[in-house]
């Protein structure tokens, strides 16, 4: 079975944000970057226990500059056996899809994680399923595969919805699908013979453009009263936060 | 009680742009590693003065014994610089599971395979490196600590074997050992390094209790009455107190590396706990003398990481000498004592307790300030290197 992840560069949690030039783009100095834990944790470690048990190789598929190939080479060290590097800055969700599109025929499976951790898009597998005229499940939390047959869990309100669908399809991966694994220093060693293979962006003309991005407002003093003074903090909550 | 690993890495410097996505790829590998298998465990195993054996297996999984060496010889064929930062990472977990992994790869595996025989290599060092086997590393004794030439430890040939008679005291995982690699006189008064396995007639390794520091690492004796030895079972590529020396110089390495991941550790905990902790109406961070603390911690650690990196590009050449190595662990252990001090005193009161990290830190680092040379003795070498002129004899 060929398997292809779609693997993002995303700050790290703990990561301050700012924006630069007017607002309209993300300042990534000083910022330390992850690969995206959805993608990570739960679509590539699946794709590779797939792979110990039913053969095959896993490819992981990434759009953005050489610097990038960190996070690339982070997953041939846990077990992926080839990279694609889209050499091309991610613009937008719609432009990223159409570069992967691009690098994924032949593919039995292609994953995302459900969504990037820093714009949260959520948009990037259906738009690939899409170019690829293929189907797509969302918000996965299990997947088995038996033959050219997949059974796919999700989560939905209240419960979980199990379908059955032939490959090859498109998913995207949530909390519950694997766990998280760590590379090794033999993996990460052995990550530099794995081929990297860098392609050049196929022409897209991309209709969105950000217009600007705001900050959520600065938390407020958060102010401590004591248990015995329940009068202060009845004033304070009709005063000033107005809430009662 | 278990605590939340909080932990964010900080490097003032930008000294990340110094490093290879190797390097950067080991150091998050083991963060993530120390995150997961170490710092939920660590304080309750701390005070119970108790180690955490299953760690040691994690350890080889991960990759941390012998980093440095081939990796047909159970290593994991990676630089000096990815060493250091592996130690680093797992000293920001515990000194005590940094010197597991240091006494293993770098007082064990190391003079296996630059002393010993191809036999010696092919027969210890994978199983040393997969964690199948424990290694313990025997040179201090009871009486002989900063000396170490003044060794009693003794082998005599008898016919196809040794008979090794003698004891050493501080070997950080002896109890729990499968292999001891000895440092012993023969009869000419020469160092030789002897492969002792566990269950030899005549050898044991009795715990010492009652430490205050390194409590989640095992550290016992070797006690040996004449313990037959087999011939195949000396090294047979060194002679002399530099064999001993450049291992001591390989684990000081480590050590000069994974100091900052102690020190990193308490400044992280004092520093986000400075922001929190509110006293007359606003955080203390925000008070002048806090923030001195705070200020001169971060310079020490840049100043430390600056050290450690030039010390490994230094060893990927094969030039960091052993003075320099001195210097760097002296400099390096002493700063995050001092750090874990500062840090434990920023966190008032909670800094004695296991919710925080710093005291803890602060009695494994006097451990660290004095094994693999003394405090002292580190200046003592530095001074002879300056000066020509020795203060030791």
């Amino acid at each position: 079975m060929k398997q292809l992840v779609c693997i993002s560069k995303t700050p790290e949690t703990t990561a301050k944000i700012n924006f630069k030039d007017g607002n309209t783009a993300f300042d990534e100095s000083g910022v330390q970057f992850i690969m995206n834990p959805y993608d990570e944790w739960y679509a590539l470690v699946r794709a590779i226990e797939l792979k110990e048990s039913l053969g095959g190789t896993v490819t992981v598929i990434n759009v953005g500059p050489a610097s990038n190939d960190v996070v690339i080479r982070k997953a041939l060290a846990i077990g992926a056996d080839e990279g694609i590097r889209v050499d091309a800055e991610p613009k937008s969700a719609l432009y990223v899809a159409k570069q992967i599109a691009a690098n994924a025929e032949g593919f039995d499976l292609v994953y995302c994680g459900k969504e990037t951790i820093d714009y949260n898009g959520s948009e990037v597998g259906a738009m690939v399923a899409e170019y690829l005229d293929q189907p797509f499940v969302s918000f996965a939390t299990k997947l088995e595969v038996e033959g050219n047959s997949a059974t796919v869990t999700r989560d939905i309100e209240g419960g979980s919805e199990i379908s059955k669908i032939d490959t090859p399809f498109v998913l995207s991966a949530a909390k519950g699908m694997a766990e998280q694994r760590i590379p090794n220093m033999r993996g990460i060693m052995m990550a530099k013979k794995k081929p990297l293979n860098v392609v050049e962006p196929v022409g897209f003309d991309d209709k969105v453009v950000v217009s600007s991005f705001t900050l959520p407002d600065a938390k407020t003093e958060c102010k401590m009263i004591d248990p015995e003074n329940m009068d202060e903090l009845v004033r304070l909550l009709q005063e000033e936060a107005k809430v009662l | 009680m278990a605590r939340t690993d909080r932990y964010e890495h900080h490097d003032y410097y930008g000294i990340d742009e110094l490093l290879s996505d190797d390097h950067k790829l080991a150091r998050e590998a083991v963060q993530a590693w120390v995150k997961k298998e170490v710092s939920p465990i660590i304080e309750d195993y701390s005070n119970r003065s108790e180690c955490p054996h299953h760690l040691f297996k994690g350890l080889a999984e991960i990759g941390a014994f012998g980093p440095s060496l081939p990796v047909e010889y159970g290593g994991g064929g990676m630089d000096e610089i990815a060493y250091g930062v592996i130690m680093q990472e797992l000293e920001r977990g515990d000194s005590g599971v940094r010197s597991m992994a240091s006494v293993q790869g770098s007082l064990v595996m190391y003079p296996i395979y630059r002393f010993g025989s191809e036999e010696q290599k092919r027969k210890y060092l994978p199983k040393l490196g997969s964690g199948e086997y424990i290694g313990c590393f025997g040179l201090t004794e009871p009486d002989h600590g900063s000396n170490p030439n003044g060794m009693i430890t003794n082998i005599k040939e008898d016919g196809d074997s040794y008979i090794l008679n003698g004891a050493k005291m501080w070997i950080t995982n002896s109890p729990v050992a499968d292999v001891a690699v000895v440092w012993a006189k023969d009869e000419e008064g020469i160092v030789r390094g002897v492969i002792v396995e566990k269950g030899m007639p005549g050898f044991s390794a009795p715990e010492i209790h009652g430490k205050w520091s390194l409590r989640a690492s095992i550290t016992g004796e070797l006690v040996f009455e004449d313990v037959r030895v087999p011939k195949e079972n000396i090294l047979p590529n060194v002679a002399g107190l530099k064999g001993p020396l450049s291992c001591l110089s390989k684990a000081r390495y480590g050590i000069a590396w994974g100091a900052i991941g102690a020190a990193l550790d308490c400044y992280d905990s004092a520093l986000r706990y400075s922001k929190e902790r509110i006293q007359f109406g606003k955080p203390i961070g925000q008070f002048q003398l806090t923030q001195k603390k705070l200020a001169e911690m971060i310079t020490e650690i840049t100043k430390a990481q600056l050290l450690a990196w030039r010390l490994g590009t230094l060893a990927n050449k094969g030039e960091a000498s052993p003075a320099q190595i001195s210097m760097a662990k002296r400099n390096n252990v002493h700063m995050a004592l001092e750090i874990a001090r500062e840090a434990r005193q920023i966190h008032g009161g909670m800094g004695i307790t296991n919710e925080y990290p710093c005291m803890r830190h602060m009695m494994n680092l006097e451990t660290v300030l004095t094994y693999e040379g003394t405090h002292d003795i580190h200046l003592l070498i530095t001074g002879l290197d300056v000066t020509g002129l020795n203060a030791f004899g």
